[in-house]
């Protein structure tokens, strides 16, 4: 009962306007804490084992927006599978690092903080925060800092997936949850004398059911 | 001999009782002074006939800063199967390389293994660190770095059996703790020893954290590091303070070999920083 009370809450969200915007609003706010020239995030799709490009603020091209890159080399995969945030500065140094920011971003930068969305044992993805202010040292505050964002982050982006799978079900039609999905909305397209009758319907239904 | 979880189980159990005049003499450190301080554990000491390995993302052996390998092998696992082999890969990340060059800066003469755990996907990436946390066990190296953990509850039992084993066979697991508040493992057994960072930019200071489960802290802020390609960066996080701590355990195991994993902790934190001997 508990999928069918989940999937009714879920048939009263947006859908995925709300994941875009949670997205969004991640990866402004990542570059605002740190004063950041830049901010994306990148999500798993566990189907096929790989990094995907959801999100970018400030310097970087939305048109990467949906790119793909595997799971488990680079620093972002490193950060992935470790679990573990990785703190890099002057990485143009490095020619292979700087392709592959460019490929992620459009835009190849001096430092990066990447650190894992983690919801209990399992990875979701990336947030990566690029050039603090220059000149800037790297502390230990900062390091927590952004391993709270990225956690509260975490657990947002978790919700969300959970809501849009419950609807992905509902809009299946399949099963008991898209049938109470299907009588909510109808009880709420009546009047107030239908509704109240309806939901008087439903009660003494639920009493029959619960005596069984 | 295999390292399994629980192998004992098989084998016929002795009777862990002997007869006092019947103990073997063993080996101790030579000379072991009144007082340990840093000139008796490592003094002089480049590494030389110690075996450091790098459980990581591979290394880049062609890069100036790392110098050669004596052997890298690469792990994955299909299903049940675990698949180890020559690894012609090198770094897929450029971590297990800078991990590598912190141990060569520290302890030049060591021999230095990869053992490479990333790079076949998210999906397989736990047991593969398992795999190739168990082929670098069986080798006996005499530190391995591990500069990464798992959160995954379910390989916590293989984990423990592993470390348990590794400190047994006197291979000394130098873990990262995680750097963020969560629960993750091998560095918080006690078979390990545990590092994160300190902010300090001497690479020789090291402090005795007091409240475990991180029992040391080695510099690991805005380090210079190898990366690939022959470029360096500057790498920070708790997974860079842990290689400081494997390349001065490699530099008291090359001198004193005969010591035991609970001995080489027992000398870093008689020789930690902010540990005051009275005169």
């Amino acid at each position: 009962m508990n999928e069918a009370r989940a999937s009714a809450a879920a048939g009263l969200l947006p859908d995925d306007e709300l994941h875009r915007a949670l997205l969004r609003s991640i990866v402004d706010v990542a570059r605002a804490i740190f004063g950041a020239r830049a901010a994306s995030v990148f999500l798993l799709d566990a189907e096929s084992d790989e990094l995907v490009f959801e999100a970018v603020s400030g310097e970087g091209e939305e048109s990467l927006v949906g790119r793909r890159f595997p799971s488990s080399t680079g620093v972002a995969g490193w950060v992935l599978v470790t679990q573990q945030p990785l703190v890099l500065d002057d990485v143009g140094r490095d020619p292979r690092f700087a392709s592959e920011a460019a490929e992620s971003t459009g835009y190849i930068p001096k430092g990066i903080m990447a650190v894992p969305l983690l919801s209990g044992e399992r990875s979701l993805g990336v947030l990566e925060v690029l050039d603090r202010p220059s000149g800037e040292r790297f502390t230990a505050d900062q390091a927590d800092l952004l391993g709270m964002f990225a956690t509260q982050a975490a657990i947002a982006l978790d919700l969300l997936g959970r809501s849009r799978a419950a609807r992905r079900l509902l809009e299946s039609g399949e099963g008991s949850a898209a049938g109470i999905t299907r009588l909510v909305a109808a009880l709420e397209r009546g009047d107030a004398d239908e509704q109240a009758a309806g939901m008087e319907l439903l009660a003494a239904m639920t009493r029959v059911l619960e005596r069984r | 001999m295999s390292v399994r979880a629980h192998s004992n189980d098989d084998e016929q159990l002795p009777a862990h009782a002997i007869a006092g005049a019947d103990a073997r003499r063993l080996p101790g450190a030579r000379l072991w002074p009144d007082r340990v301080d840093r000139e008796w554990a490592f003094g002089g000491s480049t590494g030389a006939g110690a075996t450091v390995c790098l459980v990581d993302s591979g290394v880049d052996a062609t890069h100036p800063l790392v110098g050669p390998l004596d052997q890298a092998v690469a792990v994955s696992t299909d299903g049940a199967e675990t698949v180890i082999e020559d690894d012609e890969l090198g770094d897929v990340c450029g971590h297990g390389t800078a991990c590598a060059g912190i141990i060569r800066s520290l302890a030049p003469d060591c021999r230095l293994v990869s053992v490479r755990v990333l790079g076949e996907g998210f999906v397989g990436s736990g047991p593969a660190l398992i795999e190739g946390l168990r082929w670098a066990v069986e080798q006996g190296f005499d530190v391995i770095n591990m500069s990464l953990s798992t959160t995954k509850e379910r390989f916590v039992s293989d984990l423990h059996a592993l470390t348990d084993a590794a400190y047994f066979k006197r291979s000394l697991i130098v873990a990262s703790a995680h750097n963020m508040p969560v629960r993750s493992y091998p560095w918080r057994f006690a078979s390990v020893v545990s590092v994160a960072s300190h902010d300090l930019a001497d690479p020789l200071v090291y402090l005795r954290n007091p409240a475990p489960p991180v029992e040391f802290y080695a510099r690991g802020v805005e380090v210079e590091v190898a990366w690939m390609d022959g470029a360096t960066l500057r790498a920070s996080g708790n997974s860079f303070a842990t290689p400081h701590i494997a390349a001065i355990c490699a530099l008291i195991r090359s001198k004193h070999p005969d010591l035991t994993p609970a001995e080489v902790k027992t000398v870093l934190g008689l020789t930690a920083d902010n540990v005051e001997v009275e005169p």
